[in-house]
């Protein structure tokens, strides 16, 4: 790196690179692509855009881990900017559900929509039983949001053995919880076109599990990354994004647990 | 474009000193120097290029629209289509097209993605943007997203939703076919872009400003594009949500905006709303930011109440988040909810007022210069005024029971928002261009321009309020007879304003041709900000010594 000898400031100027243009490219396949599909199409294009999206994405964070390592690309200015870029990321999140939680209590209660059903959830609605395996799902997610802190307990303390062993128990953890939404999905007796509390509950509850799975790779790329000591007690802002992320998913969680499943499920708004 | 040879000779000479071959000093060239950018000033000049082909295309669409609307009855003013309804169609194709092409594709890429990555690592000192891959998928994204958007226009039909793609109009049923999900999807990615770009601005203007530089001491646009960048943050998801709620509905079975299935059309319009209130301040508060440095530059005096000034625009946001069912009157809000709405909208203008004044203030004794920059932006403040005083009045959930979907409106937001942010961005474009290419605009031409589009959109939009207080709804071909006179002359502004429009162009082909070459600091002692530190045209790296600006006076 030529900035090693001349930089005179603290900031990462980043080399051109073909990735944006050719993440660029794939998202444009995939809108194609994903209307082709909905028109009755086959879903070939969307899947190749994804595909290029996954390799795109890989090869983007490669570098950016290449760079973080190089010694000289990722000053303490430089990982303060990366961490605000997080948290600035995930405040958008936030917006991303909030409109679904707003789609929900517009449709729940009929002050505010003049064609809401009469009673929530609406008449022949079965909702699932919030203290069974949704409950079971709180304890999980909660309890990996433990594991998750306790890593870094073990990565302030350099001890990277630790650090590894608690995140692969968080994965664990993640994709428990995802098989378990899986499982309540197939049982749900609901289906998926069932009517405004089928629409806003597979929405919400989905887009969520979407982000779970999302944030389950970024906690299993932490974990190949710290079996592989990439991070110190100083430095590790791959790991923090990671674990602040797990921790947006678990509260919108637990707001879906509460207003979706818990509230949402006793007949709270009664016909 | 002339100035791209400028600007690469100039910018090896500097930065090549060190001799190194491979590292950040070597500058890409081609294609690749475009396509694989991470250089804000190229990223920059890239967007305003899709700016000004995007609005050849939206300003084609309203000349589109004022011709159909010149006189009373259908005109198939375009023979090729004989089929009536299909016209009709395409009529609604060019109102819906005309919106968010301006929206989404001329003024937020002019103004954020162009001055915004040209000028915000420039005013504060900063060699370039906090995240410069992420800027170059934010630019390439629109780009796509623009396609998208064309490829929507001749499919099927066309979305002929309007840009607010209200349900039942853009549900499957009155719009079958793929037109509105390819539109729903170019929202997406311009959404991505958008939200990606807001990130990356907050974070350069909170992490990298030269050291002395703090927020109270920031340039106004700056402070601008902070506001903007948050209220992005914050509004386009919501928008991306309700978007894809009508994608599932259109295309899944969900029952979101279906009434007969407990859904409900209204909640699109809250949703909706949520983000388009903010949206037109995203529109309007980089506006707010360049009309303060030109004012500023060209009264020889700090900008009047500073802090007042940047507060007023923090507050401008912050109100933006909590005034939008004011679009929803009609919607059978309750008495209640209509008087909170009435009472938070018109506090908006205490702070739009607090500007208006400082910008006089600022004026007020100061040595005035009246070049090009300055023009448009006492025009801006014009029309922002005109705009202002018939929003007061619309925002009386009373009297908007009248006026709502009239024409009314329509000259309401082109006032105060469309084409007041239009004169922005044609004061910012004379401001800098000059730092931009190195070369100064013709003087005389610059004039004309703006006299010609300054009378010219006056004669489309003044009229428009007496169509609408006579009743003449929005987005409609044809009206009675009644309306013919008023509609003529809106008609004849357009053409004034379309040749003004060419004007300007040519314009921009002279200055980069043939325009004489200007000094670091073509503005003389008013210009007291970072930007005219540099060289015009801006070398490809800048400010990689950064400047202290510890010992200095505030630079508003």
């Amino acid at each position: 790196m030529a900035s090693e000898q001349t930089k005179k400031h603290p900031y990462h100027m980043v080399e051109p690179s073909p990735w944006p243009a050719i993440g660029t490219l794939a998202a444009f396949i995939m809108a194609i692509g994903g209307v082709w599909y909905m028109k009755g199409g086959t879903i070939y294009l969307f899947a190749t855009g994804l595909l290029i999206l996954f390799w795109v994405s890989y090869r983007w964070w490669r570098d950016v881990v290449a760079e973080s390592r190089n010694g000289v690309d990722h000053t303490n200015v430089v990982r303060l900017g990366l961490r605000m870029g997080m948290v600035l990321f995930i405040a958008s999140e936030v917006m991303f559900f909030f409109a679904f939680f707003w789609a929900y209590f517009h449709s729940s209660m009929p002050i505010f929509s003049l064609v809401a059903p009469e009673s929530w959830p609406p008449k022949g609605v079965v909702p699932l039983d919030a203290w069974s395996v949704p409950f079971l799902n709180t304890v999980i997610l909660l309890s990996s949001g433990a594991t998750v802190t306790f890593a870094h307990h073990a990565l302030l303390q350099g001890n990277a053995k630790k650090t590894a062993r608690w995140l692969l128990l968080t994965v664990l953890l993640g994709l428990t919880f995802t098989g378990f939404q899986a499982y309540e999905y197939v049982h749900a007796t609901f289906t998926f076109t069932g009517g405004i509390y089928s629409s806003t509950f597979y929405l919400a509850t989905g887009f969520h599990g979407f982000h779970v799975i999302v944030g389950t790779i970024f906690l299993f790329v932490c974990w190949r990354r710290a079996k592989a000591e990439h991070f110190t007690p100083e430095a590790h802002v791959g790991f923090e994004a990671a674990a602040w992320y797990w921790h947006f998913v678990d509260v919108v969680w637990l707001f879906l647990f509460v207003w979706v499943y818990w509230w949402g499920g006793s007949g709270a708004v009664a016909g | 474009m002339a100035n791209e040879t400028t600007v690469a000779e100039a910018a090896p000479a500097k930065a090549h000193g060190n001799g190194h071959e491979n590292g950040h000093g070597h500058h890409p060239t081609g294609w690749r120097r475009w396509l694989f950018s991470t250089n804000h000033k190229d990223i920059g000049t890239m967007y305003i290029v899709l700016s000004l082909v995007a609005a050849l295309v939206g300003g084609a669409m309203s000349f589109l629209i004022r011709l159909e609307l010149a006189e009373p009855g259908i005109q198939y003013n375009l023979f090729w289509l004989d089929n009536e309804a299909a016209y009709l169609q395409f009529y609604n194709v060019l109102v819906t097209g005309h919106g968010f092409i301006m929206v989404f594709f001329v003024v937020m890429p002019a103004m954020i993605g162009g001055f915004g990555n040209w000028f915000v690592p420039l005013l504060i000192g900063a060699p370039d943007m906090a995240f410069p891959r992420m800027n170059n998928i934010s630019f390439w994204l629109l780009a796509a997203s623009l396609v998208l958007l064309l490829i929507a226009a001749f499919t099927q039909g066309g979305p002929g939703t309007g840009w607010t793609v209200y349900p039942p109009l853009s549900n499957a049923e009155f719009h079958p076919g793929a037109a509105v999900d390819l539109g729903i999807l170019s929202l997406h990615l311009a959404g991505a872009s958008s939200v990606l770009g807001a990130v990356n601005f907050i974070t350069t203007i909170f992490n990298m400003r030269a050291p002395g530089l703090v927020i109270h001491r920031m340039p106004l646009f700056v402070w601008a594009i902070l506001v903007t960048a948050f209220l992005l943050l914050l509004a386009i998801p919501v928008l991306a949500g309700a978007l894809t709620m009508l994608l599932t509905d259109r295309n899944f079975g969900t029952a979101f905006f279906d009434a007969a299935r407990g859904g409900d059309p209204v909640l699109w319009q809250q949703l909706f709303w949520f983000f388009g209130h903010p949206e037109v301040y995203i529109i309007i508060i980089p506006a707010f930011g360049i009309i303060s440095q030109v004012i500023s530059t060209f009264s020889k005096k700090p900008i009047f109440g500073y802090l007042g000034m940047a507060y007023a625009m923090v507050f401008i946001g912050f109100v933006g988040f909590i005034v939008w069912a004011h679009h929803l009157y009609t919607s059978g809000l309750d008495v209640d909810t209509r008087a909170y709405f009435v009472s938070a909208t018109l506090i908006i203008a205490v702070p739009t007022g607090i500007k208006i004044f400082s910008w006089l203030a600022t004026m007020w004794g100061g040595s005035i210069d009246f070049r090009t920059p300055m023009l448009f932006a006492c025009g801006f403040i014009f029309l922002f005024v005109m705009g202002g005083v018939t929003g007061v009045a619309l925002a009386n959930a009373g009297m908007d029971i009248a006026f709502h979907d009239t024409y009314f409106v329509v000259a309401h937001f082109h006032y105060v928002m469309a084409i007041a942010a239009v004169f922005a961005m044609f004061a910012g474009f004379y401001y800098w261009i000059g730092k931009m290419s190195g070369r100064q605009y013709p003087r005389v031409l610059a004039r004309v321009h703006f006299w010609m589009f300054f009378i010219g959109v006056n004669v489309v939009f003044f009229p428009q309020h007496f169509l609408g207080m006579a009743g003449m709804p929005r987005r409609i071909p044809d009206y009675p007879d009644a309306y013919a006179g008023w509609n003529y002359v809106s008609s004849v502004g357009s053409y004034l304003t379309t040749a003004s429009t060419l004007l300007f162009f040519y314009i921009i082909w002279r200055t980069l041709r043939s325009g004489e070459k200007v000094a670091a600091n073509q503005w003389g002692e008013g210009a007291t900000t970072l930007e005219w530190t540099v060289d015009s045209p801006a070398p490809f790296h800048t400010h990689e010594d950064l400047p202290d600006m510890r010992e200095k006076q505030p630079a508003e």
